[in-house]
C-alpha cells in the first residue's frame, strides 16, 4: 500500500507512551500566536452550513435501519407489521429475545412457529475465540521465524505461503469440505478417513481451517523486519531460549500489529458465513450467523424474534469496534482489510 | 585426468550437504515454530489445491461411490452453461455497479469529513457503523425494508410521493440487483471513507496553500490536487472492492437466493448451488476456478500493492 500510512514500525511504540497532557494546557500549546499563518485552512460558515446540510442526511440514512433494528427487537409482532411504521414501542417487550435465545417460558404460538437457541451465540463466541488465539499466536510464531530466522529452506516456505494468498477461499472451500469429513481418527472415521463424517459438524471442523493466514503471516512479518537484530542477539547473549526470545521480546514490541490482526480475525470468525453454513447441520452447533439467515428462510414471519437475535449478533462486533477503535482505523490503514 | 577430479568434487560435496544439514540441525527450533502453520496450511491450503483441480477432472458426487475420470467435460460444459454464462454478467454487473458508487460517495463523505468541523467522530462513526454490522444482520435487516408490504422503503416512497405503488424490490426482475448493490454500498462506504480519511491526511497542507495562492477554487483544488494525490489509495480500494465482490455471496443468499430468475445468482451463489444443491463436486469445483481466473490479474495487482508497501 502506498504512503496512506505511516510505516508500521517497533520504534513509534515510544513515541505512544508520551503523557497526555490536559486538554487546556494542549489547546494553549496549540494556540496561533498573533501574525502567524493559520494552520489549517478556514471554514467559512456558509461552507459549513452546507458541509452538514449534507452529511447529517445521509448519517440518518446510515443510522436509521439500525434506530429501527433495535426498536423493533423490543416490539410484538403485531406493531412490527403496522402501519405506519413504530418508532418508538409504547409497550417494549423483551419476548422477542427470549424466543430467539429459547430461554423463560415461551407462549404456544412461539412454540408452535419455532424459536431460536442461545447456544447459536455461545457456538460463534467460542468458535470465533479460538480462531483469534490461536491464530494471532501461530501467525507471529510463523512471522518470526520467516522475518528473522535463517534455515535452510526458508524462502521456500515462505514464497508457497505467498502464492497461495492469490487462491480465493472459494476455490480451496469444496475441497476442503471432503478433506475435513475426512479427517482420520475423528467423528467415527477409521486410520485412512473412511466410514465417519470426520469433522462435518463439529468444533474442529469450524477452528482448525482458519488458525493460520497466510495474508496475516505476511503483514506481522512486515512489521516484526523493523525490530533490530542487535535486540534479539542481546536477549540471545543473555541465554534466552529461542521461544524466550519470541514471547518475551519480540511479542510486547509487536503489540499494535498483533492487536490489529486478532481484531480482524475475531471480526472475520464472528461473521463468517459459509463455511459454518456449509460444514454444520446439526441445529444445536450451528453459530449465530448461520442460525440467523436459516432461522428467516425456515419461519418467514417471526421478525421480532429475528430482529432480537439480529441486535445480539451485532453486539460483540459494536463493543470490539469501541474499544479497540484506534487500532481499527489504524489497522485498517495497515491491513486494508475488513474482517 | 577426469579420475583425478572426480574425488575432489564429491568430497567438496559431502561438506556442502553436511553443512546444509548441520544447519538445518542447528536451526532445529525454527522448524519447530513454524511447524504448526505449515502443517495446518498444507492441508488446508496446498493440499486442498491440488485436490480441487483433481476433481475437476472428475464427476465426483459425495452421495454417489463412483468418481469417473470425465477429461475436460466438466470445462465443456461450463463454456456451454448458459446459467453460469448468466453468473458471469451478474457478477460483472454487481461489481461494476456497487465499487464505483461505494468509492466515490466514501471520497465525498471523507473530503467533507476532512474539514476543522464540529461533531466529525460523530458522523465518521454513524457512516462506519454498517462496516461493524456482521453481513448476514445487514442483509436480514435490508430485506425487511425491502419487504414489498410492510418495508421501510415503500412506506416513506409512498408517502413521499415519489413511487405511486409498492415496489417489489427483491422480487422484481430489473429490481432486485440495483436492491443487492444499494444495500452492498450502504455497507461498505465506511471503510472507504476511513481509506480516505487515511489518504487525505497525508497529503501535505502547503500543496493546497500554493494552489490557493495560484488562484484555484475549491472545486479546482479538489480536482487538480486532492484527487490525483489520492491515486494510490483509489488504486489500493479499486483492487480490494473489485475482489471483494466478485466473491459475493451472503446478501445473495439471504436476500434473494439467486432469484428472480437467475437474475441475481453470482458466480459464488451459483458454485454454491452445483456444490451443495445438486452435489457435483467436480463441476462447483470448476466453476470456482473460473473465478479464480477472473481474479488472478486483480490479485496480483494487490500483491504488488502490499509489497511495495511493505518496503517503501
Amino acid at each position: 500500500m502506498t504512503g496512506i500510512t505511516e510505516e508500521p514500525t517497533a520504534h513509534r511504540l515510544a513515541s505512544e507512551a508520551a503523557p497526555v497532557l490536559p486538554r487546556r494546557v494542549r489547546r494553549q500549546r496549540n494556540r496561533r500566536p498573533a501574525g502567524a499563518p493559520r494552520e489549517k485552512e478556514y471554514v467559512s460558515l456558509k461552507a459549513k452550513l452546507a458541509t452538514y446540510l449534507i452529511l447529517a442526511p445521509i448519517a440518518i440514512l446510515f443510522v436509521a435501519p439500525f434506530a429501527w433494528l433495535i426498536s423493533a427487537s423490543f416490539q410484538p409482532i403485531s406493531t412490527i407489521f403496522a402501519n405506519p411504521p413504530t418508532w418508538i414501542p409504547d409497550n417494549p417487550t423483551v419476548d422477542g429475545y427470549k424466543g430467539f435465545l429459547n430461554v423463560g417460558t415461551l407462549t404456544e404460538a412461539q412454540q408452535a412457529q419455532g424459536h431460536g437457541e442461545w447456544r447459536w451465540f455461545l457456538n460463534s463466541a467460542i468458535v470465533a475465540v479460538s480462531i483469534t488465539v490461536l491464530q494471532t499466536f501461530f501467525n507471529a510464531l510463523c512471522a518470526y521465524t520467516f522475518a528473522k530466522r535463517k534455515f535452510p529452506g526458508r524462502n521456500v516456505i515462505f514464497v508457497l505461503f505467498l502464492g497461495t494468498m492469490m487462491v480465493p477461499g472459494q476455490v480451496t472451500l469444496i475441497p476442503n469440505y471432503i478433506i475435513v469429513q475426512h479427517i482420520p481418527f475423528f467423528g467415527g472415521n477409521d486410520w485412512l478417513g473412511n466410514g465417519g463424517h470426520g469433522w462435518l459438524d463439529s468444533y474442529w471442523g469450524l477452528i482448525m481451517p482458519g488458525v493460520v493466514s497466510a495474508f496475516g503471516i505476511f503483514l506481522l512479518r512486515q512489521f516484526m523486519l523493523s525490530i533490530p537484530d542487535e535486540l534479539l542477539d542481546a536477549a540471545r547473549i543473555d541465554g534466552a531460549s529461542e521461544f524466550r526470545i519470541f514471547w518475551s521480546v519480540v511479542l510486547p514490541l509487536c503489540m499494535p500489529a498483533l492487536a490489529a490482526n486478532a481484531i480482524f480475525t475475531f471480526q472475520g470468525a464472528w461473521e463468517d458465513f459459509f463455511w459454518p453454513l456449509i460444514i454444520m447441520s446439526d441445529p444445536e452447533k450451528i453459530t449465530a450467523p448461520v442460525g440467523l439467515a436459516l432461522f428467516v428462510v425456515q419461519n418467514k414471519t417471526d421478525w421480532n424474534l429475528l430482529f432480537a437475535g439480529s441486535v445480539i449478533a451485532t453486539l460483540p462486533m459494536v463493543v470490539v469496534f469501541i474499544i479497540f477503535q484506534r487500532h481499527f482505523v489504524r489497522g485498517i490503514a495497515v491491513t486494508g482489510i475488513k474482517g | 585426468m577426469s579420475t583425478a577430479v572426480a574425488p575432489v568434487r564429491k568430497d567438496v560435496r559431502d561438506t556442502r550437504v553436511r553443512k546444509f544439514f548441520w544447519r538445518m540441525w542447528r536451526e532445529r527450533s525454527a522448524y519447530l515454530f513454524i511447524a504448526p502453520g505449515v502443517i495446518i496450511f498444507s492441508v488446508f491450503t496446498l493440499a486442498a489445491l491440488i485436490f480441487a483441480f483433481y476433481l475437476t477432472f472428475h464427476r465426483w458426487s459425495i452421495i454417489e461411490p463412483e468418481k469417473p475420470y470425465v477429461g475436460l467435460q466438466n470445462y465443456e460444459d461450463m463454456i456451454h452453461d448458459e446459467r453460469f454464462v448468466q453468473s458471469v454478467l451478474n457478477t460483472v454487473y454487481f461489481t461494476g455497479a456497487s465499487v464505483p458508487l461505494t468509492m466515490i460517495i466514501g471520497l465525498t463523505l471523507a473530503l467533507l469529513l476532512n474539514q476543522p468541523i464540529r461533531g466529525r467522530a460523530i458522523f465518521r462513526t454513524a457512516y462506519y457503523l454498517p462496516v461493524v454490522t456482521p453481513f448476514v444482520v445487514s442483509a436480514l435487516l435490508w430485506k425487511w425494508l425491502y419487504n414489498g408490504e410492510f418495508g421501510l422503503f415503500n412506506y416513506y416512497l409512498l408517502k413521499g410521493h415519489i413511487i405511486d405503488e409498492p415496489l417489489l424490490w427483491l422480487s422484481d426482475k430489473n429490481l432486485a440487483m440495483p436492491a443487492v448493490v444499494l444495500m452492498s454500498v450502504w455497507s461498505g462506504v465506511g471503510f472507504s471513507m476511513v481509506v480516505y480519511l487515511a489518504g487525505l491526511q497525508s497529503i501535505p497542507y502547503e500543496l493546497y496553500e500554493s494552489a490557493k495562492l495560484d488562484g484555484c477554487g475549491t472545486w479546482r483544488r479538489i480536482r487538480y490536487v486532492t484527487i490525483p494525490l489520492l491515486r494510490p489509495t483509489t488504486l489500493f480500494l479499486l483492487v480490494i472492492g473489485i475482489i471483494g465482490s466478485l466473491q459475493v455471496f451472503t446478501q445473495i443468499f439471504v436476500m434473494t437466493s439467486g432469484g428472480p430468475v437467475n437474475k441475481t445468482t453470482t458466480m459464488v451463489y451459483y458454485m454454491y448451488l452445483w456444490a451443495f444443491k445438486y452435489y457435483d463436486m467436480g463441476y462447483a469445483s470448476t466453476l470456482a476456478f473460473a473465478l479464480f481466473a477472473m481474479l488472478l490479474v486483480f490479485t496480483a495487482l494487490q500483491l504488488r500493492l502490499f509489497k511495495d508497501g511493505g518496503t517503501q
